[in-house]
């Protein structure tokens, strides 16, 4: 026996084979021993090609692998037989008909290694042995496609029950008033990965099942006081996030230096935003207008010195308190 | 209108490798002022622009923008491109203006994001204000 699975390298993904599906990325997690058929048929080589016509054709199957004293001496298949019956050698053993370089695959080698296998040298199956060498299952093509939508399966469910269990958070917990409260660290000067929070506080109202239409009321508010927060303090502050099931309020936190003039940093169109700020898109005096028109309710209060604190309100209409689904 | 025709509109080229160019925009917006398209657009919208810097996507991110037209020939950095290909949000690219590339989508019958209320309150709040400083 060549035990030639090992030949084929190690489990990683060969260079430049980048996995680009969801299937593609589980023939690589996937290892032979999760899909193989366990347990296989097997046969003698004492077995009379007879006798194997009749195995084949009871198991609906189209190979075996051959046995000898539990060690694997090789591998018979339809076409061996359809050989051997054209011939007339029914009558002729097992063992001298097989094929004896026996190409293995490893049971805790991923599934690329037996598609690889399938794919070079055209086999219908492959005989799976333990790194001892002994037999441990058999795979064909068909155990490849139904192990990776098994796979597949499975992760959907996990994806689903993790939906579920999100946007079912306010009905699951009891409690007079249950809120969900999140916070962002936000860096002060970091514009490279400023919107991180923001993006974040997204993606949980998606999780928590949102409506589209409010989810992009409190992402654009949230960003624009991200984005305060980024530009005009001098230590960042905090992007925080109370999500109850009848409304959502943002609060941006800081501890300076605070607004001068609160009123006038209400006006649309007044910045106090350096230009670099400028060039990037921003600081052009809408940001706090952008927030107000966001939300139904928005407070400012800044104290020269020690801080600001902006609030904004999101309250939920009756339909958006009601998760999509059962609509 | 699809991507794609979009893409034939402007003479342009997709920047992202995986575009699907039968992805439908509903409307458009120009602008090189984030807030703008924050306070000004709606979901659905393709963004033509001529920044390029990653805070773009993060705009088109969470103003819900379906796609990014960069103009007059502006090549976005990669962060911007590696940010973009993380939100699933197209990048393209034409060689006009941004007044120019507008002009030939608005005429090919691509429509606006339409008038708000908020803009024209803006204007007549401003102008009072700045009346009464007089």
């Amino acid at each position: 026996m060549a035990a030639a699975g090992s030949s084929l390298g190690s489990n990683e993904a060969p260079p430049g084979a980048i996995p680009v599906t969801k299937s593609q990325e589980l023939v690589y997690e996937l290892k032979i021993g999760d899909i193989m058929t366990r347990q296989p048929i097997t046969v003698g080589p004492d077995c009379l090609m007879s006798e194997l016509k009749e195995i084949l054709r009871v198991k609906r199957i189209s190979g075996v692998p051959v046995l000898e004293a539990g060690e694997l001496v090789g591998i018979i298949s339809l076409e061996d037989l359809i050989v051997a019956l054209e011939r007339g050698e029914t009558g002729a053993r097992v063992g001298d008909r097989m094929t004896r370089r026996v190409q293995t695959v490893y049971a805790d080698e991923s599934v690329i290694q037996a598609v690889n296998c399938f794919a070079r040298h055209g086999y219908g199956r492959l005989p799976v042995v333990d790194r001892q060498g002994h037999l441990v299952g058999i795979v064909t093509q068909g155990d490849v496609v139904r192990g990776l939508l098994r796979q597949l399966d499975v992760q959907w469910q996990e994806e689903e029950i993790h939906r579920y269990r999100a946007s079912h958070i306010f009905e699951d917990i009891e409690s007079d008033q249950t809120g969900l409260v999140l916070r962002y660290k936000v860096v002060a000067r970091d514009f490279v990965r400023g919107g991180e929070a923001s993006s974040k506080l997204k993606r949980a109202l998606e999780r928590l099942g949102a409506r589209p239409q409010l989810m992009r009321r409190v992402a654009v508010a949230a960003y624009e006081a991200e984005t305060n927060l980024i530009i005009h303090t001098d230590t960042g502050g905090d992007l925080i996030a109370e999500i109850q099931p009848d409304r959502i309020r943002v609060v941006a936190l800081d501890t300076g230096p605070g607004i001068a003039d609160v009123q006038q940093a209400l006006q649309p169109g007044y910045s106090t935003a350096p230009d670099w700020i400028r060039e990037l898109g921003f600081g052009a005096g809408m940001g706090l207008t952008n927030i107000k028109a966001c939300a139904d309710e928005m407070r400012l209060e800044s104290r020269l010195g020690v801080g600001t604190r902006l609030e904004a309100v999101f309250n939920l209409t009756l339909e958006e308190q009601r998760r999509p689904r059962d609509s | 209108m699809t991507l794609e025709e979009v893409l034939k509109l402007v003479d342009g080229k997709a920047i992202s490798s995986d575009v699907d160019l039968s992805d439908h925009v509903a409307m458009a917006c120009g602008a090189d002022l984030m807030s703008d398209v924050l306070a000004f657009t709606h979901a659905g919208t393709l963004l033509l622009t001529g920044l390029t810097n990653p805070q773009v996507v993060r705009t088109a991110e969470m103003a819900g923008i379906k796609a990014i037209i960069f103009v007059r020939g502006k090549y976005p950095p990669a962060e911007t491109i590696a940010l973009a290909q993380e939100k699933r949000i197209p990048l393209l690219a034409t060689r006009y203006t941004l007044y120019e590339a507008c002009g030939r989508l608005y005429a090919a019958g691509l429509a606006g994001c339409g008038l708000f209320s908020i803009a024209q309150d803006t204007w007549t709040d401003t102008l009072d204000s700045t009346s009464r400083k007089k």
